[in-house]
């Protein structure tokens, strides 16, 4: 699916899915027992990670541990725009 | 220890500079209710908290606060991109860019330079968690005294989402202070501090 996203789709996608965590990681904080929550966590947390790499593989790395996966021979951490910066993320 | 991503919580796409606005909205950044007074408050009291609940709570929300500061400072930084030395002369923002030039330095809208002593850690849970309200109480506060002054939606947008997730800590370390009460002495919650007595 995310192969037909162009970089602004896939980036929003990114972001809305690590909204998704980060807003209930607050709430599993104080609710570690709420099992629906923890499968609300997992289900964001996986396509968070696939969008992350599937990102990397195509624009260039968002974190260090998707750095591995855009195999150009230069340093695209460094390329890529910072997020203040035009054209970033 | 943290780990960089390349991306801003909520995105920040400033197209019109406003030096302005921007001598206003960095108060969130450096100011006494800011982002980074806010980062460092719930970093400093995690150490402490003998509850881990409450413990990943500050962890958690502390490091959220980090990634506001950067979106803060994102804004800050394009509402005075490129600005010319005319630009500068007639919107006032001559006596930032004396010290400053362009660059980013965590200070209040009414130009005093970002202190410790705006936030306390006190090594009590009861006491921490009321000032952590507070704290998200009045960041709350601040973002309405922005709105209140914004409109440019590009603007806007990005500080409504700051705002909202002020409210959303607040309703957390709520529920962090029932945690702790929970624990405690139900007739006498000031019988001890969990965090020295034993
Ligand atoms: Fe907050």
């Amino acid at each position: 699916m995310s192969s037909q996203m162009n970089r602004q789709e896939l980036l929003n996608h990114i972001n809305q899915a690590s909204f998704a965590v980060d807003d209930v990681k607050l709430y599993l904080d104080t609710h570690p027992c709420d099992t629906d929550a923890l499968s609300f966590f997992r289900e964001y947390s996986r396509q968070r990670n696939e969008l992350l790499k599937e990102y990397a593989k195509v624009y260039g790395p968002l974190t260090i541990d998707t750095a591995d996966i855009s195999c150009r021979d230069r340093w695209d951490w460094v390329n890529e725009p910072w997020p203040w910066q035009e054209g970033g993320c | 220890m943290w780990n960089y991503e390349k991306r801003l919580q909520y995105p920040v796409k400033i197209t019109q500079t406003n030096p302005k606005l921007a001598q206003i909205i960095i108060s969130q950044f450096g100011g006494p209710d800011g982002e980074l007074a806010a980062s460092m408050r719930y970093l400093s009291q995690r150490y402490t908290m003998p509850y881990k609940e409450i413990t990943g709570v500050l962890t958690d929300i502390g490091t959220e606060e980090l990634a506001h500061m950067e979106m803060i400072c994102a804004i800050v930084y394009q509402l005075t991109k490129d600005l010319t030395p005319e630009e500068i002369e007639k919107s006032g923002f001559g006596p930032y860019y004396v010290d400053h030039t362009l660059a980013l330095w965590p200070q209040a809208a009414s130009g005093t330079p970002w202190t410790a002593t705006v936030f306390q850690s006190k090594g009590d849970p009861i006491t921490d968690l009321h000032e952590d309200m507070a704290a998200e109480q009045k960041a709350r506060t601040t973002y309405d005294n922005i709105l209140r002054l914004v409109k440019d939606p590009e603007v806007c947008d990005p500080i409504r989402f700051l705002r909202e997730r002020e409210i959303v800590h607040y309703q957390r370390f709520g529920e962090s202070l029932r945690i702790v009460q929970e624990k405690l002495d139900s007739r006498n919650f000031y019988a001890f501090n969990p965090a020295f007595d034993k």
